[in-house]
């Protein structure tokens, strides 16, 4: 057996399965149910990675998700991930996994040299030794230290893994599975109501794993394997473990994420990866344990120096050794539990304990086993470079800062507990306002913010017996007062070791003549002198403090660092921790994956894609379609090897020579009826809607309340109570929303109902001059003459035993329809409209050919009406009533609105002829002007004009109505082009738009 | 995410709902004089308050109808909701 640190017959891990793995590309082997740490301490493997910023070897601190040493880039089925903790990825059959921060090699690091520059390296010295020469910062300083920080290495590659998400609703949620969130995870679920219990890790049962303790005749671990079947059995409780609740947010929102195959070689089939919960839970009870705390000694980051909690869950859960040889250097009693399971498994540690005179069962329970007890001693500096090979032990005075004499003792690892700080990063996320406990030297939640409960270790209660009972009432009253139920339950005896009081005691003094480092923050290698500096410095704030010396700032955010950080800005400045204060919490509460977040929302998932009921013929005529917000539309129908200007402008010719059919189905309808439609329009839209009849169309704009351009479209009336809307197809729901704002809240009394319709038609545009002739094959039993149907009328007519909408209405300038039929026989319509067109030459034609048409008629749209423009900016102004008032009238009295030289829109044509302008290209008068160049516009739409065979484009030009004539300049920076051009009338075709009235 | 109650459709997510602004602004009434500094006032000048707040929420994924919203702009409470037509009380 290789695996030489594991025990037989200790630990919760799958013997009869072992797994193999590679780290850094050495062979290893584990069980099922190890983490990757787990695995390769049993391996004897403790160097993992190096530091942040000095490059120091790196092991393993913790066992969870406390771990600020052990993160590695990990490869699972051909993909890779960056910063995984290894405490926590539990390892499956193949797994390989990297050292991340170290080159060439974790064994050899150059960056190592940073060790000994480090008296460069102090608090602030990014900000100090890399602020000049100024110019230096981007060639030489930035790039170095880009490749020497930084951690894993993200992947560039598409991710394939699935990601989802999960809306969820409960009376209790419970986050942590230990005994406080057992107990009350229990009682809740008896009482009836509906509880969802999440714990991080694997397995359930938190301390209960790792405690020797008796509940009644079982021991902790089975206690709670009993009350987690009876739970998982329940049908109002949702057990769910590898799952972290990271975020607390308003109004008791817990985001949680759930990973679901990342212990597993692969992601099963039809399975996500991970899912992220978002969970509106009642009443939140937060049993997230408390995390032990380190004592500051000298080189206390070297590898093998861990949290005594750590090593004995290692062994008991795991069945593996951290150490032949331990020391366990402790202030409190429960240094001594992982002293005495040490001892219980053939090893002998030495407990140094900063105590002078210790009492209590626990205590006596490791001298009974005759363990070699230090009191009132200390390890000064933990020697060895990649492992711990000794440590400096003394003497410590009673007032703790004289050391005696420095003693060499050999060890191989060093378990250091200086007591327990409670989790209450949920509750302080809630808006929770902590208070210092002088009993624990730490943090726990005051008064409640949201409908939030800290229980357990989590509130500063570290004894078993008064955790079930405080978790036992709480969940009690939560749920009776949710649920009305009177179900109470108890449990048996609790059988635990008393303990006595730990020594407030946390920082060892330097020893005479050696500037040891002593680390506070262990990812960022931020240690006591950085942070005697900053405060030297002037820093006060604890919140200044940690940016200055990045303490706490890493990726495990201080879990294991920011109180002894606390401790120490409080001695110096001689302040109570309370007064210091900590810095605030913010979710996460532990790194989240960006995939988890992001969901199944990915490429053409980000959002949802609209098609009209003609999508499959336009796909079947090689339409290439283009996104119209979140509408697919074909852009041009592409004929041999036609790229995107020749099909468009062979389209659009043939619209200005025979007929083309364009499905329109993606504008904005609204359907309008009341007795005061026609009184809401008069309102909302700028021109007079009192007197339309019956069977006409008419444009309108519509205006914001500051005078903008909203949108434009027509409006029908259909009958004399009945309107329909047609808005762009960008500001369709605008509009909507617009229209709801002033009829429920600014004019109640107006009797209208207004309703989205845009999905209920299909439309389709007809239009060149042939576009008559078709329409009366189309409708032969209707009159569409010139008088039977004159411009802006509307019809219903029979199209082939469909009911249709025929409108007189044109974007393109020409003769030109729209037909609307309901949309289930949108496609009848399309097929029906290309057979007949036949004879007449009938092209499909796209967004590209549609746009070309209308800029050369000079029809604005979208990129003109880009709400910054008022309606005289879009010659729009023949729209403005005088004789009423409308939603923004006011606003167009503002003296910018009214500027003679007020900006307008023009056409523009480059001299030669031939060059074409780029869309957002600069108008200037003087191409060689010194910079900044004084803008006079912009150019807003660009085509190639199918009617004058020459470019074309529309401007908005400052001072436009004067300007027709002029010669100026066009550049485009972006593009590097300048191109020397004459301002014409925007109305390039047809000026007297006698077309689509012929 | 905010939890609101829509007094049309009861507690429902933030997401489904859209803001709307300020809820205690009066629009001017259509034809009616009204000054330049007056007309600024309604169009541009808002307060931002920091505390309890009357704006309006369109409840635009559910009922669709526009709602009053009394929130704490810097707790994120809601103390209360009520329809469009219904009068904020002072």
């Amino acid at each position: 057996m290789n695996q030489k640190f594991r025990l037989e017959n200790v630990g919760l891990i799958n013997r009869d399965k072992k797994l193999s793995f590679k780290f850094n590309g050495v062979a290893y082997h584990g069980y099922e149910g190890d983490t990757l740490a787990s695995a390769l301490i049993a391996n004897g493997v403790h160097l993992v990675g190096r530091s942040f910023k000095y490059h120091r070897p790196r092991g393993f601190f913790g066992a969870g998700v406390d771990e600020p040493y052990a993160i590695v880039q990990l490869f699972r089925n051909g993909e890779t991930e960056p910063n995984i903790k290894a405490t926590e990825q539990e390892l499956f059959e193949g797994l390989e996994a990297t050292s991340v921060n170290c080159w060439p090699n974790v064994n050899f690091d150059i960056g190592a040299i940073n060790n000994f520059l480090k008296i460069f390296l102090p608090a602030g010295f990014y900000y100090k030794t890399f602020m000049w020469p100024k110019s230096f910062w981007y060639k030489l300083y930035e790039p170095f230290i880009r490749k020497a920080a930084g951690l894993g290495v993200a992947s560039t590659k598409h991710d394939k893994e699935r990601y989802e998400h999960k809306y969820e609703y409960c009376d209790l949620l419970i986050a942590g599975s230990g005994p406080s969130g057992l107990a009350s995870a229990y009682a809740a679920a008896k009482n009836g109501a509906r509880v969802i219990l999440a714990e991080d890790k694997a397995r359930h049962g938190g301390t209960l794993l790792t405690s020797d303790v008796n509940i009644g005749n079982q021991s902790g671990k089975e206690w709670a394997e009993g009350i987690i079947s009876e739970l998982k059995k329940m049908p109002n409780v949702i057990v769910k473990n590898r799952s972290q609740v990271f975020g607390y947010y308003d109004h008791n929102m817990m985001v949680m994420s759930e990973r679901i195959s990342d212990h597993l070689p692969k992601t099963k089939k039809f399975h996500p990866k991970q899912r992220l919960w978002y969970i509106r839970a009642k009443e939140v009870l937060i049993s997230s344990g408390s995390i032990e705390r380190p004592i500051v000694f000298g080189n206390n980051d070297t590898p093998g120096v861990m949290l005594s909690s750590a090593a004995k869950e290692y062994l008991k859960v795991y069945g593996v050794l951290v150490g032949r040889n331990p020391i366990v250097f402790t202030n409190n009693d429960s240094g001594y539990e992982t002293a005495i399971e040490f001892k219980k498994n053939g090893v002998d540690p030495i407990i140094l304990d900063t105590r002078k005179d210790p009492q209590s069962e626990i205590v006596d329970e490791a001298k009974n086993l005759g363990i070699n007890i230090k009191l009132s001693y200390v390890v000064v500096a933990a020697q060895g470079y990649k492992k711990v090979k000794s440590a400096d032990i003394s003497k410590i005075s009673d007032n703790k800062e004289q050391l005696g004499a420095i003693e060499n003792i050999k060890c191989d690892c060093i378990c250091v507990s200086g007591f327990w700080t409670p989790t209450i990063h949920l509750a302080s996320q809630s808006g929770n306002k902590t208070k210092f406990n002088e009993d624990i030297d730490a943090f726990v939640p005051g008064i409640s913010k949201q409908n939030e409960t800290t229980l357990g270790a989590a509130n500063g209660s570290y004894t078993l017996e008064e955790t079930l009972k405080s978790s036992l009432e709480a969940s009690y009253e939560l749920s009776n007062k949710i649920t009305n139920n009177d179900n109470k339950i108890s449990f048996p005896n609790v059988f635990e070791k008393k303990s006595t009081t730990h020594d407030k005691f946390w920082c060892v003094p330097l020893p005479e003549g050696k500037n040891y480092k002593r680390f506070l923050d262990f990812q960022n290698d931020v240690a006591v002198s950085d942070v005697e500096i900053a405060l030297k410095e002037g820093y006060r704030s604890i919140e200044h403090v940690k940016r200055y010396t990045t303490l706490g700032m890493a990726t495990d955010q201080g879990k294991t660092s920011n109180l002894n950080g606390l401790q120490l800005v409080s001695k110096i400045e001689n302040k109570v921790v309370p007064n210091v204060g900590h810095t605030t919490f913010r979710p996460p509460y532990t790194p989240v994956s960006i995939g988890a977040i992001v969901g199944r929302e990915v490429g053409k998932h980000s959002k949802p894609t609209r098609k009209s009921p003609m999508h499959s013929w336009h796909e079947k005529n090689n339409a290439v379609f283009v996104d119209a917000g979140v509408w697919l539309r074909p852009r041009y129908y592409k004929r041999g090897n036609e790229n995107l200007f020749e099909g468009s402008k062979r389209e659009a010719k043939n619209v200005r020579t025979n007929v083309g059919v364009c499905d329109v189905t993606t504008l904005g309808k609204i359907d309008i009826k009341g007795p005061d439609a026609a009184e809401l329009l008069n309102r909302v839209y700028t021109n007079a809607w009192l007197k339309l009849p019956v069977g006409k169309a008419r444009y309108g704009v519509m205006l914001r309340e500051d005078g903008i351009v909203m949108d434009d479209g027509t409006t029908t009336r259909i009958s004399e109570n009945h309107y329909h809307m047609t808005t762009t197809t960008a500001q369709a729901a605008n509009v909507l929303s617009h229209l709801e704002y002033y009829l429920q809240l600014i004019w109640p009394e107006l009797n209208v109902n207004v309703v989205s319709t845009t999905e209920q038609w299909a439309g389709a545009a007809i239009a060149g001059p042939k576009s008559r002739n078709l329409l009366q094959k189309l409708f032969p039993k209707s009159d569409v003459s010139n008088e039977g149907l004159p411009f802006m009328g509307y019809l219903e007519g029979d199209l082939f035993g469909v009911k249709a909408r025929i409108f007189r209405i044109s974007f393109s300038g020409e003769l030109a329809y729209e037909i609307n039929v309901e949309s289930d026989n949108g496609n009848f319509m399309w097929e029906k409209i290309i057979e007949v067109g036949e004879e007449f030459k009938i092209q499909p034609y796209g967004t590209e050919a549609l746009s070309t048409l209308r800029i050369e008629m000079g029809h604005v749209a979208g990129s003109e009406l880009d709400g910054r423009t008022i309606p005289y900016d879009n010659s729009l102004e023949g729209l403005l009533s005088k004789k009423k008032d409308f939603i923004g009238k006011r606003s167009l009295a503002r003296e910018a609105f009214v500027a003679e030289d007020r900006q307008k829109v023009v056409g523009v044509v480059p001299l030669d002829k031939k060059t074409s302008i780029p869309e957002g290209s600069h108008l200037v008068k003087d191409s060689k002007a010194p910079l900044p160049n004084p803008k006079l516009g912009y150019i807003s739409a660009s085509c190639w004009s199918v009617e004058h065979d020459n470019p074309f484009s529309l401007a908005i030009l400052k001072d436009g109505k004067n300007m027709i004539g002029e010669k100026l300049f066009v550049m485009s920076p972006l593009k590097n082009k300048v191109i020397p051009v004459e301002i014409v009338s925007s109305h390039y075709v047809d000026p007297k738009g006698e077309r689509v009235r012929s | 995410m905010l939890y609101i109650k829509c007094p049309h459709c009861g507690m429902r997510s933030q997401n489904e709902f859209s803001y709307g602004g300020d809820a205690t602004v009066k629009r001017p009434e259509l034809n009616s004089e009204v000054s330049d500094h007056d007309w600024d006032n309604f169009v541009y000048n808002r307060k931002s308050l920091r505390g309890k707040h009357w704006e309006l929420w369109q409840h635009i994924s559910g009922c669709r109808q526009w709602i009053k919203v009394e929130r704490d702009t810097a707790t994120h409470e809601i103390f209360n909701t009520l329809k469009a037509h219904e009068e904020i009380s002072k």
